[in-house]
C-alpha cells in the first residue's frame, strides 16, 4: 500500500451515552479512492466529519498528513467537503461559489478568475458562472460542489453521499465521471455511501461500517467474494446464510458442517472441529438438483420465479422455512413453481465467516446441540 | 343555465366581499387623506380645497418636535433592537442548551403580556435604578417589546437555513467572523430587513409603553395627538398624518421590493 495520507488510530466518539463510533482503525493511502460504506446510523459520516473537523473525536487520534489536525479548525485543515446537500451559498452566482475557497486565501484574482474557469471546464460548467444555484439542476448543482471543492487543490477529497439526491440514470453517469475526476486529479477521495453498489464501482478499496464499528476494510472483489462477517456478507449483495458447527475437514480443506437442518459443505482454512460458524453463499453460486447431493441435506420447494431481465430469480423454501434465493443466468432453465428440489454448492464457493467474539450465535443458545452433532438430521 | 348564472353570483359575491374589505380597511385613512385638504376646520363636510393646514403643521413646532422625538426613539431603538435580536436568533438556531425551551417562551411573554403591565413594569424599574425619564429611557423600553419581534421574523428566515452552508465556508478557509459575515447574515438579510421594519412601525406608532416611560419634555407624536384630541383635533394634525401615510407606504414598497428581489436571486427557477 502507498504511503498513508490520513490516519485514524483508535478513534472513539460519542454523543453523550451514544457510543457512534467505536475503536476506530483506518489507514487511507495517498491517492486511492475510499469508500465507507454501511447503513444509516453506521458512524460513516461522523467519521469523515472527524477528518473534515466539524467533530471532535472523543478518544484517539486522526492525522493528516502525518499531523495530528485535533487542534486544527476545519478551516485549518488541507482537506476539503463535498456535502450531500451540495450547501452551494444561495446569494453568490457560480463564479463567486468556485472562487470562494481562494478568495479566502486571499489569492490574487487574475488566478482565480483563470483557476475558476479550470475548476469548471473541469465538471462541464463552461457558461453557467453567472447563474445563481437556484437557476440549476441538481446534477448542475452537485457539479458547482465538487468544483468549488477540487479548486482548493485539497490532498484529501471528502464527499458525503454526494450522488444521493440524483436520479437514477444522473448517478450513474456521475459516478463514471467522479472516478475519472479522481484518475485525473490524484487527489484521495474519502466517499461515504450507503450504496453497496456505488462503492463496487468506484473504489479501490472500500471499508464497510456497522454500528459504529468497521467490520472490513478491502478491494471490492475481496469484499464481496470473502465477506469477513456476517453483516459484510449480508449487506453487500444477496446471500443466503447458514448457521452451522464445523464437523471435520478434509487434507484439500473441504469441511462438513451441521446446520440446523442439515448436513452442508464448504471450505476453511481455519477449520476447528466444533466451532459455530456462519456460511454465506451467493446466490448466483447456489445450484439446484432434483437428486440429492451428497454433502447436503437441503431438500426444499420451489416457491416463485421471478424474471428480472439478466437473471430470473427462483425462491426456494428450505423444510425449516428458511428461504434460499438462486439466481439463474438468462437462457438457463428454470425450475418449475411447486417443484421439490435439493439445493447444494459448489465447497469452494461457500464462504465461512467466523463468529469474531467467539460468542455462541443466538440462534444455537436455547438449544440442545449435541443433537445436532452427534444425531443425524 | 342555470349553473351558469349560480357561478356568475358566486364570482360577484367574492368580489363585493373583497371590495367591502378594502372598503373597511382604507376608508378611515381616505377621510384622513380627504380632510387634510377641507377649508372647514370641523371635520363633517368637505366645503373646498386648501393647502392651509399643511402651511399650518410646518408652522406647528411642538407638533414637528413631537413627531422628530419619534422618528429618533424609533430609529434608534429598532437599530440596537435588530442588532440584538438578530444574535439571539442566530445562537437559539445554532445551540441546543439547558432550558433553551424555557428561554424560549420567555421570548414570547412580553409579545402577549398586555402593554400595559409591560409599561407600569418597565416605569417602576426606571425609578427604581434612578434613571431619568426622557428619550433614553424611552429607547430602552422600545428596545424590550422590539427584540421579540426581530427575533421571531429572522428566526423563521432561518429555519430554512441549511447549517451545512456554513460548515461549507468554513471548509472552504472562512473563520468564524467571515462565515457569519460574509454568508449567514446576507442569507437571512431578508428576515432581517422585515423585522427591522416591523420593529420601526411598532415603535412609531406606540403609545401606552411610550406614556409611561417617557418624560415631560419628550412627547413623541402618538402621545401629542392623545393630548390634542382632548381639545378636538384640528386638520393641521391631518396633515401630518397624511404625510406620515405617504411615507410609511414608501417604505413598505421599498422593503418589499429589496425582500422580492433577494428572494428572486436565491429562488428563481
Amino acid at each position: 500500500m502507498a504511503k498513508a495520507i490520513v490516519e485514524i488510530k483508535n478513534v472513539n466518539k460519542f454523543y453523550g451515552d451514544n457510543h457512534v463510533v467505536k475503536d476506530l482503525n483506518m489507514e487511507i493511502a495517498e491517492g486511492e479512492f475510499l469508500s465507507i460504506l454501511g447503513p444509516s446510523g453506521c458512524g460513516k459520516t461522523t467519521t469523515l466529519r472527524m477528518i473534515a473537523g466539524f467533530e471532535q473525536q472523543t478518544q484517539g487520534v486522526i492525522t493528516v498528513e502525518g499531523e495530528r489536525v485535533e487542534n486544527k479548525e476545519p478551516f485549518e485543515r488541507n482537506v476539503n467537503t463535498v456535502f450531500q446537500s451540495y450547501a452551494l451559498f444561495p446569494h453568490m452566482n457560480v463564479t463567486d461559489n468556485v472562487a470562494y475557497g481562494l478568495k479566502m486565501k486571499k489569492v490574487k484574482k487574475p488566478e482565480i478568475s483563470e483557476r475558476v474557469e479550470n475548476a469548471l471546464s473541469m465538471v462541464q460548467l463552461e457558461g453557467f458562472g453567472k447563474r445563481f444555484p437556484a437557476q440549476l439542476s441538481g446534477g448542475q448543482r452537485q457539479r458547482v460542489a465538487i468544483a468549488r471543492a477540487i479548486i482548493n487543490n485539497p490532498r484529501v477529497l471528502l464527499l458525503d453521499e454526494p450522488l444521493g439526491a440524483l436520479d437514477m440514470k444522473l448517478r450513474k453517469q456521475m459516478q463514471i465521471e467522479l472516478k475519472n475526476l479522481q484518475k485525473r486529479l490524484g487527489i484521495t477521495f474519502v466517499y461515504v455511501t450507503h450504496d453497496q453498489e456505488e462503492a463496487l464501482t468506484m473504489s479501490d478499496r472500500i471499508a464497510v461500517m456497522n454500528d459504529g464499528v468497521l467490520e472490513q476494510i478491502g478491494v471490492p472483489a475481496d469484499i464481496y467474494e470473502k465477506p469477513a462477517t456476517k453483516f459484510v456478507a449480508d449487506f453487500i449483495g444477496e446471500t443466503n446464510i447458514f448457521e452451522a458447527i464445523e464437523v471435520s475437514a478434509d487434507a484439500a480443506g473441504q469441511v462438513a458442517l451441521k446446520s440446523e437442518i442439515g448436513e452442508i459443505t464448504g471450505t476453511d482454512s481455519e477449520f476447528s472441529e466444533g466451532e459455530i460458524v456462519y456460511l454465506s453463499v451467493r446466490p448466483e453460486k447456489t445450484l439446484l438438483s432434483a437428486a440429492p447431493v451428497s454433502g447436503y441435506a437441503l431438500r426444499g420447494t420451489v416457491r416463485e420465479n421471478i424474471y428480472i431481465g439478466t437473471v430470473t430469480k427462483t425462491t426456494v423454501i428450505l423444510q425449516n422455512g428458511q428461504e434460499i434465493r438462486v439466481a439463474n443466468a438468462a437462457g438457463s432453465s428454470v425450475p418449475e413453481a411447486g417443484s421439490a428440489l435439493y439445493v447444494y454448492w459448489n465447497p469452494s464457493d461457500a464462504v465461512i465467516i467466523h463468529s469474531k467474539s467467539g460468542k455462541i450465535i443466538d440462534a444455537f443458545e436455547n438449544v440442545d446441540l449435541s443433537e445436532y452433532v452427534e444425531g443425524s438430521a | 343555465m342555470r349553473r351558469r348564472r349560480k357561478n356568475a353570483i358566486k364570482k360577484h359575491t367574492s368580489r363585493v366581499f373583497s371590495a367591502l374589505v378594502y372598503l373597511f380597511l382604507y376608508a378611515p385613512i381616505a377621510v384622513v387623506i380627504l380632510f387634510s385638504f377641507n377649508t372647514s376646520k370641523r371635520n363633517v363636510l368637505f366645503e373646498g380645497f386648501t393647502l392651509d393646514w399643511y402651511a399650518k403643521m410646518a408652522g406647528n413646532t411642538a407638533l414637528l418636535e413631537s413627531f422628530k422625538n419619534t422618528l429618533l426613539v424609533a430609529g434608534i431603538s429598532t437599530a440596537i433592537a435588530t442588532v440584538i435580536g438578530t444574535i439571539t436568533a442566530i445562537a437559539m438556531f445554532r445551540y441546543k442548551f439547558r432550558g433553551k425551551s424555557i428561554i424560549d417562551l420567555l421570548l414570547y411573554i412580553p409579545v402577549v403580556i398586555p402593554e400595559i403591565v409591560l409599561g407600569i413594569a418597565l416605569l417602576s424599574v426606571f425609578s427604581l435604578v434612578n434613571v431619568p425619564l426622557g428619550l433614553g429611557s424611552m429607547i430602552v423600553a422600545h428596545v424590550t417589546f422590539q427584540i421579540p419581534f426581530i427575533v421571531f421574523t429572522v428566526r423563521a428566515r432561518l429555519s430554512g437555513f441549511d447549517r451545512s452552508i456554513e460548515d461549507a465556508a468554513m471548509d472552504l478557509g472562512a473563520n468564524r467572523i467571515k462565515v457569519l459575515t460574509g454568508i449567514t447574515i446576507p442569507i437571512i438579510a431578508p428576515g432581517i430587513v422585515s423585522g427591522a421594519v416591523l420593529a420601526f412601525t411598532l415603535s412609531i406608532d406606540d403609545i401606552i409603553i411610550s406614556f409611561f416611560t417617557t418624560g415631560a419634555k419628550s412627547t413623541t407624536f402618538p402621545l401629542k395627538i392623545m393630548e390634542l384630541v382632548r381639545s378636538g383635533v384640528s386638520p393641521d394634525v391631518y396633515a401630518l398624518s397624511t404625510i406620515i401615510i405617504l411615507a410609511t407606504f414608501v417604505i413598505v414598497l421599498i422593503s418589499q421590493i429589496t425582500v422580492y428581489r433577494a428572494n428572486k436571486k436565491s429562488v428563481k427557477l
